[in-house]
């Protein structure tokens, strides 16, 4: 309890810290773009002030499978496996990457003030996000819908019999929108409360002030290991949006977007070749003229913008494909308990379907 | 040099610096934004705000009405938690203030722990405590009901809704108005107060006040009115809080009337009562009102803690639209605008208040 309290007050003092930073660096002098922390428009500024510094820094939004720090303090999950993979590629060494744990509000603020190179934190991609704030986005990652997380007692089994039933929201996400849109098309209504710390909504679930959660289905599973007892929680089939996942960068940088974009690529094609972290190896003397470039050992195809012939057998070797970042994070064999679903290969009849390597 | 031309050059350069300054960081702040592709304007509060506001008092508010609106929303619950709060505060802190003078030890020493206790607790931990508290009520469908038509739970308290006849509203808007300007109204006052406080009971009984009773319908109570425990926790942790400032700062306005003026009024045979009502307390006000303006606007401020709790507040309202819209440079000038406002109005009000005691004391023989 005593940890949650101090959680939700560093979490209160952060949110204004960070928006006062933001104000302030827009305020402050012209002279920044010279440092680290520019958030200018400038190609290649980001890539260099990484490679200047040594190391990627990732905005995260801590929560089980997605990014927990372990009993050693290490950072691990499917978001932060995605942060050391961009690591891996650029400096060959997963941990030469710095985390910057958010809240959904904070987020945006603390990419755009530049103090994170780029989020990967569950953020969906939208129009409006990429059409009027300075944003882009990366390849989709993960496949996700919002839904309702319900305690049993409530016997609702679909989201239209929650008719009147205060909903806990988190602040600063889609999912307010999304709530607001679905009461509308079904002629339903709902009692919004915005918190802004998901453990607030927790704890009001749990304590009956709200009759359901709303979040992306990935978010419900971490959310339902939260509570005390998850098998008394149940989450609703209906998904009421979609919610395509992908990191974030500020624009107008597109040497640090297109490195984004084919380090998030290579663990999707790397499980379509049927490369793993275990096997890995080898595949170096495999004679497939395609999985050769891939993996570098043909130069040609992933090397440029001053990248490691070999970055990504760098990243399966060290990170794994696809499929091992899921299963290790999110899987069956994980607290989660999460399926594949769309997020199976195109060739498996799933949505994951990366360029090619050529 | 003479004096007073020493004195303009001086206040022509302070004048001409602030302005270099304030030019210096609004140029930065327009090359800042272009160069992170920002564009700044007002426009979106027009926009349809798309979110739904929990709990609204007298404005009604639907997602597709706009942001500006329900930008409104927020302002009044601000003000309506400020409101209640400020004159909770003062109330309660009056009361406690004195209380720690009294001469009975038991109350003052329970008083003083009281305060001390308050008073050293960050406000954020008492909000937090005070709302994790209120979340042990139990579930709407099992609520306690304390009255016929009263239902407390987790849910918040629920009331029965009286609505009055317009013409009613009306008149009881013109009988508080007068109340205020009794004094000014002089010996008609009483008069015109009888009158108007007689006419309202009549328009009662022409068109009779609806009362709506809530009841609960599948997840919720429909009908009535919602005290929310979001709402409720806040006031409550703002108004003790505060309370506990303020009854030190009354503590020590009755401690700076000079002793010789408390002995004076005893000797004449004034009650102990007597001599805090008519002598201290009035001498003490003096010192107390300027000291009582702050703790209201600090009380103020301190409602956006609003947010780690959820209730929606201005604060919460505009972080939610700086969310949907990316207008957050707007949605932060609009908040310090309000506070701002807020705040020197106010100390405003109490200054002039302050002011007619100076006046009514000068008065005196």
């Amino acid at each position: 309890m005593i940890l949650t309290m101090t959680m939700r007050i560093r979490a209160a003092m952060m949110s204004s810290c960070v928006a006062a930073m933001m104000l302030a660096q827009a305020c402050g002098a012209g002279s920044a773009s010279s440092g680290g922390a520019d958030g200018g428009a400038s190609a290649g500024a980001t890539l260099r002030a990484v490679r200047a510094r040594g190391s990627v820094r990732c905005g995260i939004t801590q929560g089980t499978g997605f990014a927990t720090p372990d009993d050693a303090g290490r950072w691990q999950g499917f978001d932060v496996d995605f942060c050391r993979a961009i690591a891996v590629a650029l400096f060959d060494d997963p941990d030469k990457v710095q985390f910057t744990p958010y809240t959904q509000q904070q987020r945006f603020s603390g990419l755009q003030s530049g103090e994170v190179d780029l989020l990967a934190n569950g953020t969906s991609v939208t129009s409006s996000r990429a059409l009027h704030q300075p944003f882009q986005f990366g390849p989709i990652y993960l496949y996700d819908g919002q839904g309702f997380l319900v305690p049993k007692s409530s016997r609702a089994s679909k989201a239209s019999m929650l008719d009147g039933a205060t909903v806990c929201v988190q602040q600063g996400t889609t999912s307010e929108l999304n709530l607001t849109d679905f009461a509308r098309r079904n002629r339903v209504s709902f009692k919004p409360v915005v918190m802004e710390d998901l453990r607030a909504a927790v704890s009001a679930l749990a304590s009956g002030r709200c009759d359901a959660i709303t979040q992306d289905g990935a978010g419900l599973a971490t959310t339902r290991t939260m509570l005390r007892d998850p098998s008394n929680y149940v989450i609703l089939p209906d998904r009421i949006s979609k919610e395509p996942i992908a990191a974030v960068v500020r624009s107008g940088d597109d040497q640090w977007l297109e490195i984004v974009n084919w380090v998030f690529h290579a663990p999707v094609q790397a499980e379509e070749y049927g490369i793993g972290q275990q096997n890995a190896a080898q595949f170096l003397a495999s004679s497939d003229p395609a999985i050769r470039r891939f993996l570098g050992v043909e130069p040609g195809a992933v090397d440029g913008l001053g990248l490691d012939p070999k970055w990504v057998y760098n990243v399966i070797a060290k990170v794994g494909n696809y499929g091992d970042i899921f299963d290790r994070n999110l899987g069956s064999r994980t607290p989660l308990r999460m399926e594949r679903g769309l997020n199976r290969l195109w060739t498996d009849g799933g949505l994951l379907y990366s360029p090619p390597f050529r | 040099m003479s004096h007073a031309r020493k004195s303009l050059l001086v206040q022509g350069l302070t004048f001409g610096a602030t302005a270099a300054v304030l030019w210096w960081l609004a140029h930065n702040m327009s090359a800042n934004l272009e160069r992170r592709g920002l564009s700044l304007g007002f426009g979106f509060l027009q926009q349809p705000a798309n979110f739904e506001i929990g709990d609204t008092a007298w404005l009604r508010f639907s997602p597709e009405q706009s942001v500006g609106r329900a930008i409104l929303v927020g302002l009044l619950n601000t003000a309506r938690v400020s409101a209640l709060g400020c004159v909770l505060a003062i109330a309660i802190g009056f009361v406690v203030g004195v209380l720690r003078l009294s001469h009975n030890p038991a109350l003052r020493g329970v008083m003083r722990a009281g305060v001390e206790v308050v008073r050293n607790t960050p406000l954020l931990l008492l909000l937090l405590f005070l709302y994790a508290s209120l979340q042990g009520l139990p579930s709407a469908s099992h609520a306690l009901e304390p009255a016929p038509g009263w239902f407390l739970s987790g849910r918040g308290l629920v009331l029965p809704a009286i609505a009055f006849g317009a013409l009613t509203m009306w008149l009881a808007a013109l009988l508080v108005i007068a109340l205020v300007l009794r004094r000014r109204l002089g010996a008609m006052g009483a008069r015109v107060i009888a009158g108007l406080l007689a006419t309202v009971v009549l328009s009662m009984l022409v068109r009779h006040p609806s009362v709506e009773a809530a009841h609960l319908v599948g997840f919720n109570f429909v009908g009535g009115t919602t005290l929310s425990p979001e709402f409720a926790a806040l006031l409550s942790a703002l108004v003790l809080h505060h309370a506990a400032h303020i009854s030190e700062v009354v503590r020590g306005a009755i401690l700076s009337v000079p002793r010789g003026q408390r002995d004076a009024a005893r000797a004449l045979g004034l009650s102990r009562f007597q001599t805090l009502r008519m002598v201290t307390i009035p001498l003490a006000l003096r010192a107390m009102v300027p000291l009582l303006a702050t703790s209201c606007v600090s009380l103020i401020k301190n409602s956006s803690l609003a947010v780690a709790i959820g209730f929606p507040d201005v604060v919460s309202i505009l972080n939610t639209t700086g969310n949907q819209t990316g207008h957050n440079i707007e949605t932060m000038c609009i908040m310090i605008v309000v506070y701002l406002s807020l705040s020197l109005a106010v100390a405003a009000a109490l200054n002039r208040y302050n002011t007619s005691l100076l006046a009514l004391e000068a008065q005196l023989p």
